[in-house]
């Protein structure tokens, strides 16, 4: 293989070589910045990591005080309830949209509704996330108010619901992959055993998917934990541990996003909004990566 | 993985566009200054911060369009301290803010760009308590708003304050705040609390004067502050008094100017260096009668009369 390429390579005229080499830099350049800026969010906050913060405090305290006069304090713990709890609300209402809407698409739906609905899904992937969280502000604001009798509706369900809106397009669109990724030898040999259509999918489609459906569920989270501007806009804003749905929360995106255009650089709160994007470049890393451990396990059993 | 593909697609692309964005935008303004002195065209002032006083700032630019020829100004928002860290970075040329800059902001910015900030006191600024229209109380005291909004406060309900609250069936008060770095979060603090206790958390912390404003007229069991300029006909303004003993007085122009309303503040902007040219002409503009006379058709207290 590799001798065969060389050899053609060099009977290529230069425009192809440039090209060859531009499409080359366009991949490493991905990399760099990657590398990038986890070196610049880390730099940014590892001053004061390493020397000054009370690292227990930062992740149990819930006592939020960075612009204090004389008693600053940096408990970011309800933040990262905030961030956890919306999230987790966000997949309890798009898994079982996303999953649901995947199955029907890729096994239940006729060809030409497959493709339109494939159309409308990737348009809801391209609504952008301020318009999300205008409408949260405005629509599902009153509508919680209504519904719940509750006294504000910028809530936690309101955040969740959001999300859950942002991440079914990707959990589809993943999921539907995956399920296509099962060879239809397996769903002839069911129907030939005398299966019906929903046993083929819950005995046979769903276990032999199985981990692109993970995979799929995990990427939406990862998505949710990222977003910043729908839930600043839908979830009050307000460090507080939540006691249920209706309680109003703040994300750790929402606070890097609200605190950092205002404070001095270099500063220590200004340091401590990077330990956040620290602390949240771990998170969606180790989501990530899982995700892709879990596709690649994919990859190899077939 | 398709869908994941065009994604790292798209923020590459992104990327690229911010990239881009900064490089043009740190160079611009001394660009913009030098051209317009060399060939005597037409010259953009940048004008940034506080976001109690961006549609001031906006009102007196576009005012401003009429009566310069050579000069007109470009506002933007974001916050006192956007404002400030602007004039520090070199990046605008007058910025505005609802406090007082801080000694070290004003030492930065000797420092980085060789110029000492000059302030300018442009106007001032009622800050007025809002509740609900429908919220069956008209007045209030510094020490039960301190109650309120301090850290470890005595009072959580409405009952609290002695009224019953029909439209709020919770009874709690739902505590509406600013983003913790706003001027106008700074200064309430210390009007209520001076400078040794702080808020309380669990307050919904919002974006603008506006938002506040806004929430509070939607919310029944909301409190809330923001300018008295935002006034809307969903909400209602309390009097505020210092304690029980003192007299309640409305947030308006006779009480700002007579000093009797507890709290208000004045208004700033900032010039680096002593100002020189378009931006001296505009500064005296705005501290002129004429530019006076849009700070007080847009809710704010003019300097004349002080």
């Amino acid at each position: 293989m590799n001798i065969l390429r060389k050899k053609s390579r060099a009977n290529l005229p230069f425009s192809e070589t440039a090209i060859e080499l531009f499409i080359r830099l366009c991949g490493i350049s991905s990399i760099i910045f990657v590398f990038g800026i986890f070196f610049f969010v880390f730099r940014e906050g590892a001053g004061f990591l390493f020397n000054g913060l009370d690292l227990g405090e930062f992740l149990t305290s819930v006592e939020w005080q960075p612009t204090s006069l004389n008693n600053k304090r940096y408990g970011a713990f309800a933040l990262i309830v905030g961030t956890c709890s919306v999230t987790v609300l966000a997949m309890c209402i798009a898994v079982p949209f996303g999953l649901g809407a995947a199955i029907f698409v890729s096994e239940f739906c006729s060809p030409k509704l497959r493709e339109a609905f494939k159309i409308i899904i990737e348009l809801l992937a391209a609504i952008p996330s301020v318009v999300w969280g205008f409408i949260g502000l405005t629509l599902m604001n009153q509508l919680i108010i209504t519904v719940f009798n509750a006294p504000i509706g910028l809530t936690m369900l309101n955040g969740g619901i959001m999300l859950a809106l942002m991440s079914v397009p990707i959990i589809v669109s993943i999921a539907e992959d995956a399920l296509k990724a099962v060879p239809d030898s397996y769903r002839e040999a069911a129907e030939a055993l005398g299966a019906t259509r929903w046993q083929v999918v819950y005995r046979v489609l769903l276990p032999a998917a199985k981990n692109g459906l993970l995979a799929a569920v995990l990427l939406g989270a990862a998505r949710s934990i990222g977003e910043t501007m729908a839930v600043l806009m839908a979830t009050g804003h307000s460090v507080n541990i939540p006691s249920g749905p209706l309680s109003w929360i703040r994300t750790l995106t929402a606070t890097i996003a609200a605190e950092l255009g205002e404070v001095a650089r270099g500063d220590e709160h200004y340091q401590v909004l990077f330990i956040i994007g620290i602390l949240l470049f771990t998170i969606t890393f180790v989501v990530n990566l899982i995700a892709d451990l879990v596709i690649k396990g994919i990859r190899q059993e077939q | 993985m398709r869908i994941n593909g065009q994604i790292s697609y798209m923020m590459l692309c992104l990327f690229g566009v911010l990239v881009c964005g900064f490089v043009m935008n740190g160079c611009s303004p001394q660009d913009d200054a030098s051209v317009a002195k060399a060939e005597g065209i037409h010259f953009t002032m940048k004008n940034k911060g506080s976001d109690t006083m961006v549609n001031l700032a906006q009102a007196w630019a576009e005012k401003y369009i009429g009566i310069s020829s050579t000069a007109s100004v470009e506002v933007s928002g974001g916050g006192s301290g956007t404002g400030v860290a602007a004039l520090i970075n070199g990046t605008v040329d007058i910025a505005n803010c609802s406090r007082q800059i801080k000694p070290e902001e004003l030492e930065l910015a000797t420092q980085n760009t060789g110029k000492a900030p000059q302030e300018f006191i442009v106007g001032y600024d009622a800050l007025a308590v809002y509740v609900h229209q429908d919220t069956p109380i008209d007045k209030i005291t510094i020490t039960q708003l301190a109650e309120i909004y301090g850290e470890n406060g005595t009072i959580t309900e409405w009952s609290d304050l002695g009224i019953s609250h029909s439209r709020c069936p919770s009874d709690k008060i739902i505590r509406i705040s600013r983003q913790s770095n706003s001027g106008t979060y700074f200064y309430f603090r210390e009007a209520l609390l001076g400078k040794s206790r702080d808020f309380g958390i669990g307050s919904l912390d919002l974006h603008g004067s506006k938002d506040v404003v806004e929430v509070v007229g939607r919310t029944p069991c909301a409190i809330g502050y923001s300018g008295m300029g935002y006034a809307t006909s969903h909400v209602k303004m309390l009097e505020v008094a210092a304690d029980s003993d003192s007299p309640y007085y409305p947030p308006n122009l006779e009480n700002v100017l007579a000093k009797t309303y507890p709290i208000a503040r004045p208004l700033y902007m900032y010039s680096l260096g002593e100002p020189a040219g378009e931006v001296k002409m505009y500064l005296d503009w705005i501290l002129s009668a004429e530019g006076q006379k849009i700070v007080e058709k847009l809710g704010f207290v003019p300097l004349e009369s002080k």
